[in-house]
């Protein structure tokens, strides 16, 4: 039944090809001298799975990347890929490829010769390495253009001849390091649909760094957010959205305003929180009894012209900016500054407005552990 | 463990039970007594029972091919590698060619032991194989990325630096600090260091000579201000005038590269000398008398001047196109004036590169032998100092080792100084971003000044090179202006014999020598060169300033040092390779090795890491990725360090009339000793001959590595800056 699927959709050329196989790391850390760029990481990344290593610049998700590929060795901890220890393996032994963010193309060859390149050095006839790349090239959609050099390709196509290359060697597990940084914004949203669909027609496992949020939620499995050297968070997107779990993860997921509250009441699995003249009912997620921080999305802040009701906030609107399909507002209350969108098509609140300001019951609101 | 691994501990086998374990050459009697007969193993078990435990770490890195347990493998090569390496090192220095070398062992096992000689192709062999395998097994415990080739290459360079550099050096430290019959002299030390014909200073108050290291530090600064001055002038000439002959600058600045150093020496005195030419003008028209002037310091004045000056102008020319034009735009637009303009912003910012100039001037100067042995008269430097105490009637290594010391120390101050002081200061205004400027014109005081200076300059030049056209075929310059072929005939006539061609001419052995060994050193030069620079600028490794401080040494160390030392260190076993070609091979490999790479690094830096990284994650290895992705990419070193190397092999006389021999005479310095014995004119059409080999050379060179790079390079010309991005 597979194997049907896999010939119906006619994008998986070969029935063959090795496994997806899984990833794993056992308590990896990395050290420069005295600069400590990933410290104590363990996740396992599950054969088949896109997984994004999402982070500010620094954070080390790069270098997590570059120890999967072989191109760093680990200060201290265990590497594993298909369940087979990789940690001392040189690039060259590991059944990984990478996609560069640079694409890395190599300029003194052709677009053929340079997806041939791996193929070739493995020991595969001229013939052989040739056709597995015509292969690959059909693949992305660049068959005649083969004959060209990289420097004679648009922006997109480099990407593509450097995902071609990639998949040659039909690799377990697919490296892509922020594969969409040189491209423009139009270009970013087609390229990564491409990048997913073929992960999920080809099944393969890929680690995927990026330090674009809305990236990483379109096309992740899961996510491992990064921080300071070390992991802040993983989960499935919808998960780090809606129950981030700390303030950074809060913030750097979505926006988020960060909001003083008081649990007043826990009962079950739920807490009744308290922010202001606001109450709300929410998971505890672990909090007890006591002032507590919530994590509110803009979009969770509802504003209405008019006074204040009961279990109502007034406030009042600062700046409104139009953007099309939203308005964003700054609005001042005395829970402090908020940020607030309004998607719809809504008469925009003129700035010096006074409002009524409430808060989405069903979602968009979290309590945030540990902080 | 992998079949390269096995390979070499095979190789070290081989080295140790087959090859001659002695002597670099040697007849035979039969081809079985040549092989199995001399081998380590089988003098060990005939008497040298020094040799024999060296059997111990062979076993030991045949245990993980055999018995290999994954995890310790690495542990068993470590140990394996690094035994073998002390046992035959220490058995090589222990005991020499008059028996034991320590006086420990002296007094403990009796005077006066066991003797042997220098090592042989077996135990070369075995000592790297020793090597080799230490490095796969530092790889195999996960260094350097667990990748074999880096571990190895690191590990080569290393040891050959530690040969051919440190060793050498320390042996002419060893060597001022003893008497000699080899003893620790410290007093001997000092007395010839403080001696008065070195730092003497009665030229100041009597007509008496000054110490020669005055006189090599007067000389220096001398030619480094007049090379800086000169330099200057013609760098502003070549870049802010209008003037139409800007690409003959270039040529002429060409010229001195590819010229011998004592060609301009040479050329100085068919000019100047008894019986110069122009002295003859000058006697024949002014009635000047003729006389020696020119030997002594005037001359090797003169002759550096014009032998360095194209340095500081390539160093200079440089300098004032990194001035940003917009800065002098922007002082103009705040109203200076252009010559305020030149005076407080153009020359500031010129000044650490005429800080270069001046220094490098200086070191050009300390360490120019050929230039003061022609014209040096009674005006004595360091280098033909050190020369002559060496081969002269004194044969006093001990006092050729104290001058070399101090020679080393000014020209290692020098750099010292340099790299101190203009280190962190380079104003480099060129960014990535463009610059619109437009350069200002020069100040008409400037301009007068530097066409004052230059354009003589570039005259007198000119006057200095035909004489070197010419020369060689005139009968004799300054008294017999008919034109022959004689001088060309002496050196390289052919006959046309019954029994084939024959090569009668008497530089024609000199000739086929040096064609061989600079044959042979550059494309080793140019290797070791770019692996060193590959290893420094792709890898990462602890150690690795000084690597590089090590490999760039050689560098600064002058030639005749280099000569002292390397016949010191070479002449007794361990290493026994005075008097053969392989030593003039070394010593020209590990003197302009640098050279090598730092154009290396230069092009490398500009290739993005992960062109290498894309090979490797592509399962090539390194040596596969340095063969395919960086090679090709590095073809402008490449042609870059081949050119240099073979030039300064064909060209270099100091560190090489130290070594050569009568089978490996150089050209240089059969030139040289033409020159002694008054043959001006065969010396001068040799070195036409040479020249025009080289330029020969240059151009082949370049055909061979540049052509194939030309087809591609239509299409792939816009692919820099695909290459050419920050590494995240």
């Amino acid at each position: 039944m597979n194997q049907m699927t896999a010939i119906s959709t006619l994008t998986r050329p070969t029935a063959s090809g090795k496994q997806a196989a899984s990833v794993e790391f056992r308590n990896v850390t990395k050290r420069y001298g005295s600069v400590t760029a990933v410290d104590d990481v363990s996740f396992t990344i599950e054969p088949g799975q896109l997984v994004t290593l999402l982070g500010p610049s620094g954070c080390g998700k790069t270098t997590t990347l570059r120890m999967i590929a072989g191109l760093e060795m680990v200060s201290a901890g265990q590497i594993l890929i298909g369940g087979r220890d990789v940690t001392n393996l040189s690039a060259a032994d590991r059944d990984v490829s990478m996609v560069f963010q640079s694409y890395a193309l190599f300029p003194h060859m052709s677009v053929l010769e340079n997806v041939a390149y791996g193929p070739s050095v493995q020991g595969a006839s001229k013939k052989d390495a040739q056709a597995m790349a015509m292969e690959k090239l059909a693949l992305v959609g660049l068959t005649g253009l083969e004959k060209r050099a990289p420097s004679e390709l648009s922006g997109g196509q480099q990407q593509r001849v450097a995902v071609a290359r990639a998949l040659v060697l039909e690799p377990q597990v697919l490296l892509f390091d922020e594969p969409l940084s040189n491209l423009d914004a139009k270009l970013r949203r087609r390229v990564r649909e491409d990048i997913r669909e073929l992960q999920q027609n080809l099944n393969l496992t890929v680690a995927y760094v990026t330090h674009d949020q809305e990236e990483a939620l379109a096309v992740s499995d899961r996510i491992i957010v990064m921080s300071n050297s070390r992991i802040a968070q993983t989960g499935t997107p919808r998960e780090l959205y809606e129950e981030p779990a700390d303030l950074f993860v809060a913030d750097f997921i979505g926006d988020a305003n960060i909001l003083n509250g008081t649990v007043v009441e826990l009962a079950g699995p739920r807490a009744h929180v308290q922010i202001d003249r606001l109450e709300i009912d929410l998971p505890h997620r672990g909090v007890m009894q006591g002032p507590v921080k919530l994590a509110v999305r803009p979009d969770a802040v509802l504003l209405n012209e008019g006074a204040a009701g009961p279990g109502e906030v007034s406030g009042q609107v600062k700046k409104a900016s139009y953007l099309g399909t939203q308005i964003e507002y700054e609005v001042a209350s005395p829970m402090g500054e908020l940020f607030v969108v309004q998607y719809g098509r809504r008469e925009p609140i003129a700035p010096g407005t006074a409002v009524s300001i409430s808060l989405d019951r069903q979602r968009g609101v979290a309590i945030v552990p540990g902080a | 463990m992998s079949r390269a691994t096995l390979g070499w501990i095979v190789l070290g086998w081989i080295g140790y039970a087959l090859l001659p374990w002695y002597g670099l050459d040697g007849a035979a009697s039969s081809l079985g007594d040549y092989f199995v007969g001399r081998s380590g193993l089988v003098h060990g078990l005939t008497g040298a029972w020094w040799l024999l435990p060296i059997l111990l770490p062979l076993v030991m890195g045949l245990r993980p091919a055999f018995a290999g347990s994954g995890e310790s493998d690495g542990t068993w090569l470590i140990a394996s590698g690094l035994l073998g390496l002390a046992l035959v090192i220490l058995q090589g220095f222990a005991i020499g060619m008059n028996g034991w070398t320590f006086e420990v062992l002296k007094v403990l096992f009796g005077e006066p032991g066991p003797r042997q000689d220098g090592i042989g192709y077996g135990a070369t062999l075995t000592l790297t194989a020793f090597l080799i395998v230490l490095c796969h097994g530092f790889a195999a415990r996960g260094w350097c990325r667990g990748d074999a080739f880096v571990t190895s290459s690191i590990g080569v360079v290393i040891a050959l630096i530690i040969v051919f550099v440190f060793f050498p050096v320390s042996t002419i430290l060893a060597s001022a600090f003893a008497d000699n019959d080899g003893n620790f002299a410290p007093a001997e030390f000092a007395a010839k260091f403080t001696d008065q014909s070195i730092w003497g200073l009665d030229c100041l108050t009597s007509n008496l000579r000054c110490g020669v290291a005055w006189n090599t530090l007067f000389l220096g600064v001398l030619v480094a201000f007049g090379t800086t001055a000169l330099g200057l002038a013609f760098a502003l000439i070549a870049t802010r005038t209008a003037f139409r002959y800007k690409k003959l600058l270039r040529v002429m600045s060409v010229l001195p590269i590819i010229t011998p150093p004592f060609v301009i020496g040479l050329a100085l005195i068919l000019l100047f000398g008894r019986s110069g030419a122009l002295s003859a003008v000058l006697w024949d028209w002014f009635g000047i008398p003729r006389s020696r002037w020119i030997y002594g310091l005037p001359g090797i004045f003169i002759a550096q001047l014009l032998a360095f000056t194209p340095i500081a102008f390539l160093v200079l020319i440089g300098v004032v196109q990194g001035i940003s034009p917009t800065l002098e735009e922007a002082s103009q637009t705040l109203r200076a004036k252009s010559w305020t303009t030149f005076m407080t912003i153009t020359l500031p910012l010129m000044r650490p590169g005429l800080a270069n100039a001046f220094l490098l001037g200086f070191v050009e100067s300390l360490a120019d032998f050929g230039n003061p042995l022609v014209l040096g008269g009674n005006y004595e430097v360091l280098s033909t100092k050190i020369f002559f105490a060496v081969v002269g009637a004194q044969q006093d290594q001990g006092r050729a080792a104290v001058l070399s010391i101090i020679l080393l120390a000014f020209t290692l101050g020098a750099f010292w100084l340099q790299h101190a002081w203009l280190g962190k200061k380079v104003y480099t205004t060129v960014t990535g971003k463009g610059d619109a400027g437009i350069p200002l014109p020069l100040p008409r005081r400037v301009a007068a000044a530097s066409y004052l200076t230059a354009i003589p300059w570039a005259l007198f030049t000119l006057v200095v090179y035909t004489i070197i056209v010419v020369g060689g075929f005139v009968r004799s310059m300054g008294r017999d202006y008919t034109p022959t072929l004689d001088h060309l005939l002496t050196a390289f006539r052919i006959e046309n014999t019954e029994w084939g061609l024959h090569f009668s001419g008497s530089a024609w052995d000199s000739f086929f020598a040096t064609v061989k060994v600079a044959a042979l050193a550059a494309p080793l030069t140019a290797a070791v060169g770019l692996l060193t620079a590959y290893l420094l600028t792709r890898q990462r490794f602890s150690g690795q300033r000084a690597f590089e401080f090590g490999t760039l040494l050689s560098f600064a160390i002058p030639g005749t040092v280099v000569g002292v030392s390397y016949i010191l260190a070479f002449n007794v076993p361990p290493i026994e390779i005075t008097g053969t070609g392989f030593i003039l091979v070394m010593c020209f490999v590990f003197r302009n090795m640098p050279v090598g790479v730092r154009a290396g690094i230069a092009t490398l830096s500009q290739i993005d890491k992960s062109l290498d990284e894309a090979s490797l994650t592509l399962g090539a290895r390194s040596a596969t990725t340095m063969r395919r992705v960086v090679l090709p990419l590095l073809r402008p070193a490449v042609v870059a360090s081949l050119v240099y190397s073979f030039v300064r092999a064909m060209t270099a006389v100091s560190a090489v009339i130290f070594l050569v021999t009568a089978e490996y005479n150089m050209a240089t310095t059969y030139i040289v000793g033409r020159v002694e014995a008054g043959e001006f004119g065969l010396a001068i059409a040799y070195s036409t001959v040479l020249i025009l080999v080289m330029l020969l050379a240059i151009v082949m060179i370049q055909l061979a590595v540049g052509e194939r790079r030309l087809g591609r390079r239509s299409a792939a010309a816009n692919a820099a800056p695909v290459a050419v991005q920050a590494v995240p």
